[in-house]
């Protein structure tokens, strides 16, 4: 606990580094997914393609690609983008498979009834499709944040400042307690983003919280009262 | 690009092949600790995931506890459990923390494969006289094997790349030659010993991937022409069974 | 024989599917529940082999009270036949009818030529033993799950809006096979459906039930169609009159099913489809 009383400032400077490190790869998985998620949607061709893809990024442990990236991209193997490169890659990858199955858990009989009432294509996408994907994507986009604030703690190995710095300082001068600091911080931050999340959904999706059991008609029935979004 | 010429020229190299640290020895252990976590997050979760699965109750507790392994950092755990148990005992320390990343996935697998298969089978084989076991046995393990195999995948491949950080504790596999390449500035070996995580990863990937293909039984896989009424319902969203990389 | 005496069912959410049910289904005989969806009919049906067990009042079966009974062995001796047909899609049609008598320990010789005896018997061709469920129409997986209700030669067969999900022209070939098999088979058959006119064509006894499983007329289709007991139940098989006597009406090369008026209801599209 002594070393804890004498380092807090040291503890809220790390927290503070590790949540900047962590926006940039949420926002960028979110914002690159949604395009990529229609792609692998609404096209047959595309589908098979972009799902390996993201798929076979994934499976490449994180530690492993921030060793591959620098050479390839021709930055320092010891900056601070590479971790926030190499980490938005697993957030596009893992939102990528989640906005596919958003789109695709849109009722399609929901999807022929908007298109009958008049919507265009590019209307009916903003107006129906991406509301009612929303609660799937926003169950994605939860576990990419939790998941890549969880990751941003193996940076440390290629010398980034985050929390995951007490692990390795606290393991080399054998101070438990300062690992648990790490390991709290590092779960109360991962907390915090999905706690906003949630706050977020339901801000900006108010019928979810109706929508607790019978999820389809609700939807079905907003349609046809009219105004989805 | 010379960089990665010389990493695979580190690797083919006859000390890499022979030597005193050779590459068959690392990936031996690599896959040995990978295994062994695995078996055990099995033994644990299948069980669990399938009473989950069968009877319906505890799923929220199962969904929060994936959610929870999800948060915790992989490296903070190693670190803190080789303190805990002591810096020879890092191999147990470090299986607990792959039994720990692993056991959620392999529930999520366990019990989505169940929940998967059509309510109306299960009530019909009850109506008939099978027993809640037989029920178990004979309809929803064999229905729901493919999305437990997807859930082993899951974890074998959060075990495999947890793994490597096991190399800062002293545990050897693969991640020693990322380790050594950082600290003395060897890219050759650190890119090579990436470049073999990489390759050992996409190949328990694509293991599991034929094993979940295979698991699919006859009657449900898309060899048959007509659409079967019997189709799995898709598990939305797939990130249920998804792990941290 | 299968008794009721005032059996009531309320689900753990408070509502209440049947209320104080008195009723006698004889044996070897065809008994029709017949009611709009909700009425509890199929709580009624499931209460018999204990899928569903009676919050109050006696089921008995020649005597026995089912409550005393294992559910296990009780289900393993009564037939039940679904809508959804409930077969394993991931064994072949053979197994699937012969699920039963293999649990009960039949050797597979036996249970093989017992199965294929069993396609006769429900007009399904022996070259489909091999196929699975989900190769077969939406007919043929019905008659297997017809077989499989038969597979124990069980007295009791439950039928559960057996013939709800295909199409009419293959539902009226199931019902006509399902009263050639039973002049033969003679099991005390109970029939669920909300469909007016196949209770009034295949049933021996007809029970119209409204809300909460309370029998509004019992008795022959003979009985009911010449003395409604109600208001209640004229409306039920006259509503139903018009709109369920369908037939098929050749226009323009294409077939329409019309209904008692000459309405045309809808077009009869390839059968195959239907599941």
């Amino acid at each position: 606990m002594t070393w804890l009383g004498s380092n807090v400032g040291l503890v809220a400077e790390l927290s503070l580094h590790h949540v900047q490190l962590s926006l940039l790869p949420i926002v960028v998985g979110f914002v690159a997914a949604v395009p990529l998620g229609v792609l692998a949607w609404r096209f047959k061709l595309t589908r098979g393609l972009t799902l390996t893809i993201v798929g076979l990024l994934y499976t490449i442990p994180s530690l492993a690609l921030f060793v591959l990236l620098p050479p390839l991209l021709g930055i320092s193997f010891l900056s601070e983008a590479n971790v926030v490169i190499a980490l938005s890659i697993y957030a596009v990858a893992l939102m990528t498979r989640s906005a596919a199955d958003a789109f695709g858990s849109v009722d399609p009989v929901v999807r022929r009834s908007a298109a009958a009432m008049g919507y265009s294509s590019l209307g009916r996408f903003w107006a129906v499709e991406l509301p009612l994907a929303g609660p799937v994507l926003l169950a994605g986009l939860r576990v990419v944040a939790v998941s890549t604030v969880s990751l941003v703690t193996v940076g440390v190995l290629v010398g980034s400042r985050s929390l995951g710095y007490l692990f390795m300082n606290g393991l080399q001068r054998s101070i438990p307690v300062e690992i648990l600091s790490g390991i709290v911080m590092t779960v109360v931050i991962a907390l915090a983003f999905d706690g906003i999340l949630v706050l977020l959904g339901r801000l900006l999706m108010p019928w979810t919280r109706a929508e607790t059991t019978s999820r389809r008609v609700a939807r079905r029935l907003r349609l046809t009262v009219g105004g989805g979004s | 690009m010379t960089l990665f010429a010389e990493a695979i020229a580190w690797i083919f190299s006859p000390e890499r092949l022979l030597g005193g640290n050779p590459v068959s020895q690392r990936i031996g252990e690599h896959l040995r600790y990978t295994l062994i976590a695995l078996a055990v997050s099995a033994l644990i979760a299948v069980p669990v995931g399938y009473l989950i699965g069968h009877s319906g109750k505890g799923r929220e507790v199962a969904v929060s506890l994936a959610g929870a392994a999800r948060a915790l950092p992989s490296l903070g755990l190693l670190t803190i459990l080789t303190l805990v148990f002591g810096i020879g005992q890092a191999p147990v320390a470090a299986t607990v923390v792959f039994v720990v990343l692993g056991v959620p996935s392999v529930l999520a697998g366990a019990y989505a494969g169940i929940e998967a298969v059509d309510r109306n089978v299960v009530d019909a084989a009850r109506a008939m006289g099978m027993t809640e076991w037989q029920i178990l046995v004979r309809v929803e393990a064999p229905l729901g094997l493919p999305l437990l195999i997807g859930g082993l995948r899951s974890a074998a491949l959060q075990i495999l790349a947890t793994a490597v950080l096991a190399a800062y504790v002293g545990l050897g596999g693969l991640g020693i030659y990322i380790q050594r390449g950082i600290a003395l500035r060897t890219y050759d070996e650190m890119l090579g010993g990436a470049i073999l995580i990489v390759a050992l990863a996409l190949v328990v990937d694509a293991v599991f991937a034929l094993l979940e293909r295979l698991a699919v039984p006859a009657g449900v896989s898309g060899r048959t022409k007509r659409p079967s009424p019997f189709r799995r319902r898709a598990l939305t969203p797939a990130t249920a069974i998804e792990g941290a990389g | 024989m299968i008794e009721f005496r005032s059996v009531t069912k309320r689900f753990p959410d408070g509502t209440s599917a049947v209320s104080n049910l008195d009723l006698v289904i004889p044996a070897h005989q065809t008994t029709v529940l017949v009611g709009s969806s909700g009425c509890g009919k199929t709580t009624i049906l499931r209460m018999i082999n204990r899928m569903v067990d009676a919050t109050s009042g006696t089921i008995e079966i020649d005597g026995d009270d089912v409550a005393t009974l294992e559910p296990v062995r009780l289900r393993r001796r009564i037939g039940y036949v679904m809508q959804n047909t409930g077969l394993l899609p991931h064994r072949r049609v053979l197994e699937n009818i012969v699920t039963v008598p293999r649990l009960n320990g039949m050797p597979k010789a036996e249970a093989t030529e017992l199965g294929l005896r069993l396609m006769d018997t429900v007009g399904l061709d022996r070259g489909l033993a091999r196929r699975y469920p989900s190769q077969l129409s939406g007919g043929q997986q019905q008659r297997v799950g017809v077989a499989r209700g038969l597979a124990v030669d069980p007295n009791i067969l439950l039928m559960d809006e057996p013939f709800g999900a295909v199409d009419p022209i293959v539902r009226a070939e199931l019902q006509t096979e399902l009263m050639r098999l039973q002049v033969t088979l003679g099991k005390t058959v109970v029939f669920v459906t909300h469909d007016i006119d196949e209770a009034f064509l295949l049933g021996d006894q007809v029970v119209i039930l409204q809300q909460h499983a309370v029998v509004a007329q019992r008795g022959t289709p003979g009985e009911i169609l010449a003395h409604p007991a109600s208001g209640f139940v004229s409306d039920f098989i006259g509503a139903e009159r018009g709109k369920r006597a369908l037939r098929i009406v050749e226009t323009n090369g294409s077939r329409v099913v019309v209904d008692a008026d000459g309405r045309p209801a809808g077009v009869l599209v390839d059968g195959k489809n239907g599941s």
